[in-house]
Formats: C-alpha cells, structure tokens, sequence
C-alpha cells in the first residue's frame, strides 16, 4: 500500500494525540467504529461555553495509517473552528487533502462521524438544543 | 556495524535461493539444454540424467523411492494433483474428505470445488494451540472417507500437527493420507514411511531452491496410492504430470534438497535460538503481546505474535523495513482478519494485530535485536494512539462495549 506523503507525515508525528476528562462539561466525546471492522476512533473537543468555538481537540486512534491521519488532520481543523462550521467538514475534505485511495474512504467517513459524535456529546451535555439530524 | 536494511523475515513466504542451488542449475540453461523426453540423444540423456539425480536427492530428503516423486510446479499444484486426483480416482469407494479449517488455500480451494461437485467434507477445528490431533482425525473418518488432507506445519503460525500419529490412524482406517508438507520439507526431518504419508506436497522455493518447480510425493508400496492426472498429454511423470520437464528449475530442487539435508539440524538449532530470542525480547518488553499457537510444538523459525488493541496494518506501516507477514488481511486490501488466527478462536482485536516472523539461513543475531528494538519501541508508540488500550487501562472490558454499526 503506497500511502501519500501527507498520510506518512500525520502517521509519524500525529497532531493532538490525548485524552481530556470525558466528564468535564466542556468536554464533547465522540467514540466511533468497532474493533471487529479495523477501526476505532475517539475524537474529543472542549469547547468555550461563551463562544461555542471548539478551543482544543484531541484524539486516539485505534487503525490503520489513513485512519491515524484521517483523525489527525480532524483535531487539526477542528480547532478554532464553531461546532456548527466544524460539522460542516465532510469527509470528502479528508480524502481530498489526504489523497486517500478508494479502499481508505471509510477512514475518512469515520473521522467525519466521529466529530459529529463529539459536538452531539458535548450539545447534549450543555443542554443546546439539536434539530433532529440523520445520524445513523 | 548497522545491520542493512531492509530486514527479511517472511521465509514462510518464501526463502531467497542459495548461491550453490543457482550453480548447480546454470549449466542446465544454454550448456545442457535437452528434452529429458528425448531418449534418442546425448542432449536429452544428459537431461535426464539429471532429473534422474534431483529425483534421488529429494527422495533421499523425505524417505522415499525416487520412482515416487512426481515433478510439479509447486505446491499448489501438488495438492490440486493429490486431491483431485485422488478424488476421482477413488470415487467409487465414497465421497467424504476430512480437511481442517485453518489449511492453506491451496488446501481449502481444491476441497471446495469436490464439495460442490457432491463431496462432503468434515473440517476439523483446532483449539487454540493451533494443532489438528490424530483423535480428532480418528472421529471424523467414515466408511465413505476417501482422502484424509492435514498440513504438517500450518503456514501461518509455524504449529505442527500430530503427523505420524495421523498417518498411523489412516494407515489403521485404510484411508489415504495426504499432508501439505510446504513448511516442513527441507527444515524438519521427514520421513514419509514413519509418518504413514501417501502423498505429500512440497515446493523449491520454501528451501533454497527456485520457485515454480516443486513435487508430489506418490506411495507406490504398501499401498500402491493412483491419483487421475489434473493435466493430460505426453504421458510424463509416470501419466501423472504431463509436460516438457522443467529441467533447471528440477535440478535445482534437487540441489536445494541435498544441502537442507546436510544443513536442516544446525539451521533449526540456530534458528530456533534466535527465535527465542525475538519471542523473549518483544514478550519481556510488551506484556500484552501474545505468542499465538502452541507452545512449543512449533517450527523452530516461525513466530506468530499478536500486539492487541494494536492494529495490524499501522504497526506494519511502523516497522515497513522489516518484511514479515501480517496475520490480518488488511495489506492485501481485504479488510478481513486472517481466518487463520479466527479458527484459533482469537477476538477480532487480536487477529487484527498479528505479525508473523519467519526466520531463515539469513537472519543474523543483530538483526534479530534490530527487529526487538523496532517493535518494542512501535508497538508502544501505537499504544499511545490506541483509545482500546487506554479504555482497557481504566479497567473496561472491551467485550461489554456497544459498538456502534460501521
């Protein structure tokens, strides 16, 4: 499997690997995948309750390469971001910037589920009310 | 001094040929070129001749009567020839095959076709050492088995099954015995009369020799054991394998076969030195790693380990100048876990995780300690990464999770 220069550079120094308290209230967890099908991936955010912008994002990946970077490069471009514009990032975007194969897009499917997990959490937790949204 | 890189340790794979096989086979190119068919001539006679000598020296390494070893293309093949052949010739006397689950493909694939042609088939389970045992075989023959096939050493996890002990219960039934004895042939001492074998499948170039040229075993006493040839035409190999003999590739098995006799016992001593070591090494360093199968009765340079709550392809990402073979599919684009380790009754967790080391005449100590190193050092890095093994660090057993559907 020839992974992409920027799957490698993620792979080897991957951004934001850690765990914040998941009971923390400013905390949103979003764990998603099974170990049966390869893949595992805990995306976490903490969240200023002023702002609603996502201040810090963490991760811990249990996947292959592309799934490491996939989750990687979601922490990266979480942070700063609202939870509104950071449910806006598809997984299309992480194919694209990743360059990943045909046979890696459920790595990227994954990181997208996986931030919306994360703001669900932390919506529901502070109490902000969410329109209903598919999120099978 | 550093060792080079890359590393090779996936000798089950396949093993690089010894510069004295490639001598061996060199003037059978351009110098002796013959038909060793053509029976009229000094070129086909020298031909011949020599697959006369390579026929005597694989015979010498397995026990057997030169007359017995039919040339292939390899093991694949063998076992296509031994399984179907016996199949259809046998067909009168029944239609039941006993096989186990966790056989080579070239194993299962033949058996499959006969199962939809109207074979029944019983697939012996192992538990989780790995090995078939001769009572299990015992149970399963019935008045209608034709075939029993179980490999002598299993591919993936270097575990040896209770060969002689099965010959002798076939031998007892009046079943024929067939082993696919590809990682066992050239490492192992293998005598086919003490093991009650009728047939047995090996190929060059999991000794030292050239790929694409390998042999059947076929007893021709006690009992006389037929098998209907897969491909029909000159009449070779006793009508057996028809085809122009592949005379370098034949020459060079032979000569593969002589020099792992001579060299098998240091070779398994020293190897299974090292393997030890590497056992040791990474298992004293990472304490959930897993050494798969049984024990010990194990070859002597095949390890099997499973790094769970580690995932198989990004630890082979992390160590990419080490070439060994993951136990989980995922390398080869299929997202499966190896069916291998599954019929160990592994959870999926640790068949995603599972790297086999194949050692060969190669591999010195300092890349043995290179390898520890770049384990260990790995392995623990994706530890880090793992939200499994932080979830099992705070006492959650990963059973008990819902998972959510992917």
């Amino acid at each position: 499997m020839a992974y992409s220069p920027k799957v490698i550079d993620h792979y080897e120094n991957p951004r934001n690997v850690g765990s914040f308290d998941k009971d923390d209230p400013q905390v949103g967890t979003g764990v998603v995948g099974a170990p049966e099908c390869g893949d595992v991936m805990k995306l976490q955010i903490k969240v200023n309750p002023e702002t609603g912008v996502i201040e810090d994002a963490k991760f811990k990946t249990f996947g292959c390469g592309s799934a490491i970077a996939s989750s990687s490069l979601a922490t990266e471009w979480m942070k700063g971001k609202t939870l509104h514009e950071a449910e806006e990032i598809k997984n299309t975007d992480i194919v694209q910037e990743l360059s990943l194969p045909p046979v890696k897009i459920h790595c990227s499917v994954l990181a997208e589920d996986a931030i919306k997990a994360a703001v669900h959490d932390y919506e529901e937790k502070a109490g902000i009310h969410h329109h209903e949204e598919a999120s099978a | 001094m550093p060792v080079k890189l890359p590393i090779y340790l996936d000798h089950n794979a396949t093993t690089p040929m010894d510069p004295r096989v490639l001598e061996a086979m060199t003037p059978y190119f351009i110098e002796h070129f013959g038909n060793a068919s053509s029976r009229n001539h000094a070129f086909g006679w020298a031909a011949e001749d020599a697959v006369d000598k390579a026929r005597g020296q694989v015979a010498s390494l397995i026990g057997a009567s030169p007359k017995e070893i039919i040339w292939t293309s390899g093991s694949t093949e063998s076992n296509n020839l031994a399984i179907k052949g016996v199949a259809e010739m046998y067909a009168q006397k029944g239609k039941h095959i006993v096989s186990a689950v966790h056989e080579h493909k070239a194993t299962l694939d033949p058996i499959k076709r006969l199962q939809r042609d109207g074979y029944e088939v019983t697939w012996l389970e192992p538990n989780k050492d790995g090995i078939i045992y001769a009572e299990q075989v015992r149970e399963a023959i019935r008045d209608d088995t034709v075939l029993v096939t179980i490999m002598w050493a299993n591919n993936e996890l270097g575990t040896i099954n209770e060969i002689p002990e099965i010959g002798a219960v076939c031998k007892d039934k009046g079943v024929t015995f067939h082993t696919e004895a590809t990682q066992w042939v050239g490492k192992m001492p293998t005598d086919v009369e003490a093991a009650g074998i009728d047939l047995l499948s090996a190929t060059g170039h999991k000794m030292y020799g050239p790929k694409g040229c390998g042999f059947l075993y076929v007893r021709r006493r006690r009992p006389r054991v037929r098998v209907a040839p897969l491909i029909d035409g000159g009449g070779h190999e006793r009508g057996m394998r028809s085809g122009t003999l592949n005379v370098t590739g034949i020459v060079g098995v032979g000569a593969a076969a002589e020099l792992c006799e001579k060299e098998m016992s240091d070779d398994a001593i020293r190897l299974g030195q090292l393997k030890t070591r590497l056992e040791e090494g990474i298992t004293s360093k990472l304490d959930m790693a897993v050494i798969n199968g049984h024990p010990t009765k194990r070859l002597p340079h095949t390890t099997n380990i499973s790094f769970p709550y580690v995932e198989g392809e990004s630890l082979m990402m992390a160590i990419k100048e080490i070439a060994v073979s993951s136990g989980s599919a995922c390398t080869s684009a299929s997202l499966e876990p190896s069916y291998v380790l599954k019929a160990l009754g592994l959870g999926d967790e640790l068949a995603h995780s599972s790297i086999r080391f194949g050692l060969g005449r190669i591999t010195t100590e300092e890349e043995i300690d290179y390898t520890i190193d770049k384990v260990v050092h790995n392995v623990s890095k994706l530890l880090e990464l793992s939200p499994l093994w932080e979830m099992v660090q705070e006492g959650i057993d990963l059973e008990t999770v819902q998972w959510g559907a992917h």
